[in-house]
């Protein structure tokens, strides 16, 4: 430890350590990460906050993310403008979001946001068909998929509007109580 | 409950601005990032047709049926556009889903958390991301505020909080790390600001500055903490590659490994400090005749040269330590000796002994109530289907290999679960069910007999074993009772996964229960048995000699012999399996067994808690026998095992772990400790209590002496004679107690009935609204009707004019 590093202004540190579930170390090894990605677009000085984004190919390239079935949500959901392509802030976000200190509310809330694909505010029935063709790899009969979905929307829709909304979601995924340990990328 | 809200809807008269692009979204109100995409959407929705179609609306005025389709903004736009003007004014699409409302929700949370006056419990403030309608109006309110407004009240609000909560409530808030930052950053500006303002003023606001230091720096000291923590985590590389090929689950046996060794360090600290490193400053005079020589056979037998070492209560010296110099009567000098504290053994051992274990029954029991309250939820029905989709995909997992496992468990299980609910539409016949209830108690009975049997072979062996007495010469004589223990508990488990091939259960996860519940029955019978033999048996055979070191080296051989066998069944039951039925049976690798070897965790731990009292050291070689599992199971789980292919629901799971590491584990133990405490005579050659009845009586001869040493510690013995001697404040704790249970379950049966009641209304709600927008949906139909009516008149009449 110490203060050796240059990438970051103390304060820069101080902040992202205050707004994110890492410590400072681990700010530093995410930030490497990052770097190691595209080493020749991220300078190796923050001082100056600059503008960078990592292309989404190179996100997805990420063994941790490369063979998510939802990584291009993932990095959708969390970039600036919704294309995939990531600053250091949205990187650290997202890995922060996804660590396992995050509570269950904030990982609600953005696993909704990353099943909703048509980014709509709720899932309707074409959200859940997409998650499932995305779970199974398209290896279930699109009978078994609207089967799969019609029933998750018996059991999880509160209003009957057929469709989730946040609400409904945030209630499911307190019975499930593994959404905690799932929802978790190691890094 | 609810006050009459008054619904100004202003609605706009004919729909002028019926362009090309109908937008049904308020571009204001949207998150920033998700405006494109709902441009592209919505001009893709108007030019083409769209797949919903097919869902065409039941009847309308029948508000009954189970499903209402919404007649939403996905149906063809040509028509009622101000109808979509008003569904996307309404507050449910634009609260909650844009960062002015998320800014203005957290406001009023931070509001309400500044005006409580006693700490408040964040967890419990609102747990949805959508206001109600009482706290944020945005249609209803005429005097709404504006994004920025509310921002900078945000900010204010947030230096109100003291600097740890602010963090929690930042890191807690669904929005991007940028503006996250510039809050924080925002916040702390105006509280140096305030700060700098009020510090002319006085002594009071130094308080506060002081308070706020000092919090600062916890802060700053718990983080270092953490991270020096994170630091000796070990394996956190090595636990990232194994939930990165196996998922969560065979994970949860790995971490249950880390927890107990947590348990054991905590344990063995206070035993170190307080007992072992004492007596090895201080040891005893040397025992008469020769101490015998180290060989090999000590590091299975624990007895020969370690008899007589700090490792077994017989070294522990029955005296008071470092005793200030009393001269001998017959006047001669006494040695001067250093005149350091005095340290009353017998005490601090019984103490020690005590607090440690009550250290770990409140860790135990915290973490257990920790994990039940997270994997349970009052009023869980079964959402199996929503769980699966959502929540069944393992995000740790890393490796191609293991994430194609993955999906194809994924694919399975769903069509298992479509496969049972189309199954469960054809109810089995009564014959049917009869037959399995016969095979399942014929299954039980088998596998209690066999249980029982192994027992009775125990206690058969245990006798002969005391019939035939053990000379020093024949030291290794003495595995053999260890031996037989640690075979029948390595063999009956495959009898039993044998006998499960019989019986067919509805849900795997219930397999893995029953299968977890005979294994456990099967120990803890044999430990039972085992406990009876020593207490009861081996105490009044070795009379003159020391029984508690005997029993001390008993369990010392059970651990060793039991990591031998464990290394043992690794080798061939994984790696030799593998080979096996990869070259002769052309089968798949292994399923690594989960339950199996948490039990043997748990079995282990609780052979430690047994031989705590009689062997301090016990603790220590458990840690490096589990630090050598760790690595062993690893190697052998990487090179030969693949992951469970039956899904494993691995939170309840570690709950049910945690569980059984405190009831039968644990309160065995205790009882046991309990036992040897207050009813079994010590030995009268070793130990710090050889001179005693029973061991509890070093503590009351203690009391004794306080009673004598005056007033001024009179409260210790007043405790002592009317709390724990007396029964009856016993009875009065038990009794509050199962009056606090009572009450907290007729809580949780009145919450049940609450949700219940909510959910209905929900329901209903949901009904009303579908109703109210397909009645708008026609008003304004017909609206557009006679408007195109009229102009289409209109034109004709122009046209005739011309004409």
């Amino acid at each position: 430890m110490g203060n050796k590093q240059t990438v970051f202004t103390h304060e820069q540190l101080e902040a992202y350590q205050d707004c994110t579930f890492f410590t400072r170390k681990e700010i530093m090894r995410l930030f490497y990460r990052y770097q190691d990605l595209a080493p020749q677009l991220v300078p190796l000085d923050y001082t100056s906050c600059p503008d960078v984004k990592v292309p989404y190919e190179l996100i997805s390239s990420m063994p941790e993310l490369k063979d998510n079935p939802f990584r291009q949500r993932i990095a959708q959901v969390f970039s600036e403008d919704g294309d995939g392509h990531m600053t250091l802030d949205n990187f650290l976000d997202m890995f922060s979001v996804m660590s396992e200190m995050a509570p269950r509310d904030l990982k609600a809330y953005y696993a909704f946001k990353i099943y909703d694909f048509n980014n709509d505010g709720y899932i309707c029935a074409w959200d859940l068909e997409q998650t499932v063709t995305k779970l199974t790899r398209g290896e279930l009969s699109a009978e078994e998929v609207s089967l799969v979905c019609e029933k998750v929307l018996d059991e999880a829709d509160g209003d009957h509007d057929g469709r989730l909304s946040l609400e409904d979601f945030q209630n499911m995924i307190l019975r499930a109580p593994d959404f905690l340990s799932t929802f978790h990328i190691r890094i | 409950m609810a006050q009459p809200l008054t619904f100004v809807l202003s609605v706009p008269e004919t729909p002028e601005d019926h362009g090309p692009e109908p937008s049904p979204y308020d571009e204001s109100e949207v998150h920033d990032s998700f405006y494109q995409l709902i441009q592209e959407q919505s001009q893709w929705v108007a030019e083409e047709g769209l797949e919903l179609q097919q869902r065409e609306p039941g009847p309308p005025e029948t508000p009954g049926s189970g499903h209402q389709t919404l007649l939403g903004p996905e149906d063809p736009l040509v028509h009622s556009t101000a109808t979509l003007r008003i569904l996307a004014s309404m507050p449910s699409r634009t609260i909650g889903r844009s960062r002015g409302a998320i800014i203005s929700q957290y406001y009023n949370r931070t509001v309400r958390l500044r005006r409580r006056v006693s700490r408040p419990e964040l967890r419990g403030v609102g747990r949805s991301a959508r206001p109600s309608l009482r706290l944020y109006d945005l249609e209803l309110d005429p005097v709404a505020l504006e994004e920025e407004e509310k921002r900078f009240l945000l900010v204010k609000e947030l230096q109100g909080l003291p600097v740890a909560q602010r963090d929690h409530v930042l890191r807690g808030m669904p929005l991007g790390l940028a503006e996250k930052r510039s809050l924080r950053e925002e916040s702390r500006t105006l509280t140096r600001k305030r700060r700098g303002r009020r510090g002319r003023r006085g002594l009071l606001p130094c308080c506060g500055r002081l308070r706020d230091a000092c919090v600062l720096a916890l802060h700053s000291l718990g983080l270092g903490l953490l991270s020096g923590l994170h630091a000796l985590m070990p394996w956190r590389y090595a636990l990232k590659r194994i939930g990165g090929q196996f998922g969560s689950s065979v994970l949860s046996y790995f971490l249950f490994l880390k927890t107990l060794l947590a348990f054991n360090a905590l344990l063995l600290l206070p035993l170190l400090a307080f007992l072992v490193g004492v007596q090895a400053a201080f040891p005893p005079p040397a025992s008469p005749g020769a101490v015998p020589a180290f060989t090999g056979l000590e590091l299975l037998t624990g007895a020969g040269r370690f008899t007589h070492t700090v490792m077994y209560y017989g070294y522990y010296s029955n005296t008071t330590l470092n005793q200030p110099c009393v001269p001998p009567l017959d006047g001669g000098q006494c040695s001067r000796e250093a005149d350091g504290l005095p340290y009353n053994m017998p005490l601090a051992y019984l103490f020690t002994v005590g607090v440690a274990f009550f250290i770990t029954c409140i860790t135990l029991v915290y973490s257990m109530s920790h994990s039940f309250g997270e994997s349970y939820r009052v009023g869980s029905t079964a959402g199996v289907h929503a769980v699966t989709v959502f929540c069944s995909w393992d995000h740790k997992v890393t490796q191609k290999r293991a994430s194609r496992v993955q999906h194809d468990n994924i694919r399975t299980h769903l069509k298992e679960l479509l496969a049972e609910w189309q199954l469960r539409q054809v109810p089995r016949s009564l014959c049917g069910r009869l037959r399995q209830v016969a095979v399942l108690g014929l299954v039980w009975l088998l596998c209690l007999g066999t249980a029982l049997g192994c027992t009775v072979a125990v206690y058969a062996f245990s006798e002969l074993m005391i019939k035939s007495p053990v000379s020093t010469e024949q030291e290794g004589a003495l595995l053999a009772l260890p031996t037989v223990v640690c075979v029948l508990n390595l063999g009956a488990p495959y009898l039993y996964r044998c006998l499960a091939a019989l019986e067919r259960h509805d849900s795997p996860v219930l397999e893995v229960y029953v299968a977890i519940c005979r294994n456990l029955i099967l120990k803890m019978v044999i430990l039972g048995i085992l406990c009876y033999h020593w207490l009861g048996r081996r105490v009044g055979v070795l009379k003159e000699q020391c029984w508690e070191n005997f029993v001390g080296q008993e369990l010392y051989r059970l651990m060793v012999l039991d990591f031998i066998f464990v290394l043992l069944d690794t080798l061939f039951g994984e790696l030799v399996w593998r080979l096996i039925s990869e070259k002769k049976l052309k089968r798949e690798k292994p399923e690594f067994d989960i339950a199996g070897n948490v039990l043997e965790l748990i079995y282990g731990q609780t052979l430690t808690w047994l031989g705590v009292l009689f062997s301090p050291l016990l603790p220590a070689i458990q840690i490096i026998k589990l630090l050598c599992l760790f690595y062993i199971k690893k190697t052998s789980l990487m090179a030969n095992c693949q992951a469970p292919r039956r899904p494993w629901l691995a939170s309840h799971m570690s709950t049910v772990f945690v569980s059984l590491l405190c009831f039968p584990s644990f309160l065995g133990a205790a009882v046991f400790l309990c036992y040897a405490v207050w009813q079994v005579r010590p030995s009268s050659t070793c130990g710090p209590f050889r001179t005693l009845d029973t061991m509890y009586e070093a503590g009351k001869v203690w009391v004794r002496r306080l009673e004598q040493a005056g007033p001024s510690v009179s409260w210790v013995p007043w405790i002592h004679r009317y709390l724990v001697e007396n029964t009856f404040p016993v009875y009065l704790v038990s009794a509050l107690l199962l009056a606090v249970i009572y009450l907290n379950i007729q809580v949780v049966k009145g919450q049940r009935r609450v949700m219940y009641l909510l959910k209905e209304q929900i329901s209903n709600e949901g009904e009303d609204k579908i109703f109210l927008i397909n009645k708008l949906h026609s008003v304004y139909e017909r609206k557009e009707r006679r408007a195109g009516r009229t102009q289409e008149a209109e034109q004709l009449a122009g046209d005739l004019d011309t004409w």
